[in-house]
């Protein structure tokens, strides 16, 4: 199994009242209620969580990004992914991950990537999103071609990782006449693509066809067994089988010392998702030309208010369908049983908290996953033989198909003691 | 690519808005009386099949003038005048900068294409189906009557995809060309300009540009109109139109 440390990284210090009386917490709602003293401490105990992490025992430190949101204060994934290169040592840093069609310049992203790899001595998973509705918005990329320009900038990025330069890029949405970045991947044949996703199908199909693992961002139990049987089904027709390590799944899950106090920091996940402040907007979240053809009727009632949001589930239902987790140690092991036996993942992310809960009971929740929840899954995980992609040692993709080497291999020595940042 | 036609007389091509337009309105009527009137929709909208290769509103109105090329009605050179209405408006001023001489008069209401000094093109990523077309009517029992006061999903998915098809050939700059000012001082053609004085879609400043920046034209404003002049007042747009086509004419 590979286990994976989680946050969205709420901006929670910011006035609710000015959120509701608004009406949105995206896009629009205006930056002048961002407190940069808050946002300086916030980001500094995020990091501090992401240490932690590593030092209980975490395999990963999956990393994300949104722009204009509370929801998440992360912008760019790849600055905590170059402070995390610097000061962990062990972890794998997993960007689920860069949104490429936001990107003018894959290239510049491809150099990125590569001083990443570079820096963490080959520990870099480099997932690649599409971006949510509203981030098109946000970065004024046109959210009609969203799809065209994920797919080019992937090809060119691999391209860039894994073909000596100089070459010239002639594309749709993206023309390079000098591709030749003087930064490399370490890992070879380049850091492994996982997918992240939650409602398109066409994502699902496309990780399938390129054998990247796909990552259901904490959908319900029933829907990801669908996911994956779609995504087994098109390996399948691709020429290999499905299974554990190709999935992974994000589970929003707090511990605490007793259940009242999980269940109290839990509801901080419904902040989010709108019960308290986290309020997405239809319109924004769903531009034209973003969404899939085959559910426009679906998606042109919601942008409307003809249609509720599908995840609006109450926070008892979804502690009840497990899409919330929340306990002790002894009380959500057997949960994330449940979990593991039916959906069968090999790599498993934490969203460990959110909105308002307390950094002291994060490290807390950190700490006793690290302690207890860890080791009983690895167990867990050994007996359904649920074998990560590092463990399988997986091919990094079709286009790769042997073996992926391990990093360890290609690099010199670690130092003895993390770099510090000065 | 879809073609409405109806009447009789000197052709006058009509350029629909970004929302599309509906099959009939009373303002295509009116001008049926003295016009044959041909009203194509824009390929990518209402139903007419999408190219993809479409990346700018000059491909569209290079499409255009295909069309009148292939029209036994419109092909011969100087007959015919346009009236572009808002999004179409652009197209037409796109037309017409191609093609300085080609045409007899052209009429562009609350026309995009040009960026305004003061205040911004509505943007309609930001705002539903619904409140974007609302916001073009000053009077919004208008709307009510045209579209129902709850439009069915039917026709929010037709504006989808209209929308869409404005994302992918307008997108950025949104609703505008930085070079057609630069253009438009070549068109040799007569030109009237009509804006809704209540247009919260395009300011009514681009008006005023427009008739700055063409050499042969003149700024109408029409009173208790927002953007969409035909739909609020059919009868004055096509009074306008009639007097403005028809000048000259034996």
């Amino acid at each position: 199994m590979h286990l994976m440390y989680f946050t969205e990284q709420p901006m929670s210090a910011y006035p609710e009242a000015e959120g509701r009386a608004f009406g949105a917490t995206a896009l629009m709602f205006s930056n002048r209620h961002f407190d940069p003293a808050a946002g300086s401490r916030l980001y500094n105990e995020y990091l501090e969580h992401y240490r932690l992490a590593e030092a209980v025992g975490f395999d990963g430190i999956m990393l994300n990004e949104h722009h204009n949101a509370p929801f998440c204060m992360q912008a760019k994934c790849n600055v905590f992914a170059s402070i995390l290169a610097a000061t962990t040592r062990r972890v794998k840093i997993v960007l689920l991950g860069n949104p490429l069609p936001l990107t003018d310049n894959p290239v510049r992203l491809a150099e990125e990537l590569a001083m990443i790899d570079m820096v963490s001595r080959g520990r870099l998973v480099s997932g690649f999103v599409r971006g949510g509705g509203q981030e098109q918005l946000a970065t004024g990329v046109n959210p009609a071609f969203n799809r065209e320009r994920f797919e080019e900038a992937h090809e060119l990025i691999v391209k860039a990782w894994t073909q000596p330069g100089p070459f010239r890029w002639e594309g749709s949405h993206y023309q390079h006449r000098v591709v030749n970045p003087w930064a490399v991947p370490l890992q070879k044949p380049h850091p492994r693509v996982w997918i992240p996703g939650v409602l398109s199908k066409e994502t699902i199909i496309w990780a399938a066809k390129k054998r990247y693992p796909y990552i259901a961002l904490s959908t319900a139990i029933e829907a990801t067994k669908k996911i994956w049987e779609l995504y087994d089904s098109v390996a399948a027709e691709a020429g290999y089988a499905g299974g554990p390590e190709y999935r992974g799944y994000l589970q929003r899950c707090h511990v605490a010392e007793t259940e009242e106090k999980a269940m109290e920091n839990a509801r901080q996940f419904m902040w989010m998702q709108g019960e308290f402040t986290g309020l997405a907007h239809p319109v924004w979240s769903t531009p034209s030309g973003y969404f899939s053809p085959s559910i426009r009727t679906q998606f042109v009632e919601y942008a409307v208010g003809r249609r509720s949001n599908p995840r609006g589930a109450a926070f008892e239902d979804q502690i009840a369908s497990q899409m919330i987790v929340a306990g002790t140690p002894k009380t959500v092991i057997p949960k994330l049983r449940r979990l593991l036996e039916e959906t069968r993942p090999s790599i498993l992310g934490f969203w460990a908290a959110d909105g308002f809960v307390s950094s002291a009971d994060t490290r807390t929740c950190i700490r006793l996953m690290g302690e207890e929840v860890l080791p009983a899954l690895r167990e867990i995980g050994k007996e359904l033989g649920l074998w990560s992609p590092f463990e399988a040692n997986a091919p990094t993709s079709m286009a790769f198909p042997e073996p992926a080497a391990p990093a360890s291999e290609r690099t010199v020595a670690r130092a003895a003691a993390p770099l510090e940042v000065s | 690519m879809q073609v409405a036609r109806a009447g009789d007389g000197p052709p006058v091509l009509v350029l629909h808005h970004d929302i599309g337009t509906l099959a009939r309105l009373p303002f295509y009527d009116a001008l049926a009386r003295r016009f044959t009137v041909v009203v194509p929709s824009h390929p990518g909208y209402d139903g007419s099949q999408r190219p993809d290769w479409m990346r700018s509103v000059r491909d569209l109105a290079a499409v255009h003038q295909w069309l009148l090329a292939e029209l036994a009605v419109t092909r011969a050179p100087g007959a015919v005048s346009i009236v572009g209405l808002g999004f179409g408006g652009w197209v037409a001023a796109e037309m017409a900068s191609h093609a300085p001489r080609a045409f007899k008069k052209l009429v562009l209401v609350g026309a995009m294409g040009l960026k305004p000094e003061r205040g911004a093109i509505a943007d309609q990523a930001l705002v539903s189906y619904i409140d974007y077309v609302r916001l073009g009517f000053s009077d919004q029992s208008a709307f009510d009557r045209l579209f129902g006061a709850e439009p069915e999903t039917g026709r929010l998915e037709h504006w989808d995809l209209n929308r869409e098809m404005s994302f992918r050939i307008a997108w950025k700059p949104y609703m505008y060309n930085p070079t057609l000012p630069h253009l438009l001082g070549g068109i040799a053609t007569p030109a009237l300009v009509v804006w809704g004085r209540d247009d919260r879609i395009v300011p009514l400043e681009c008006g005023e540009r427009y008739a700055k920046a063409l050499p042969r034209a003149r700024l109408e404003v029409v009173e208790g109109a927002g953007h969409f002049v035909e739909m609020e007042k059919p009868n004055e747009l096509a009074e306008l139109v009639t007097a403005f086509v028809s000048q000259g004419d034996a």
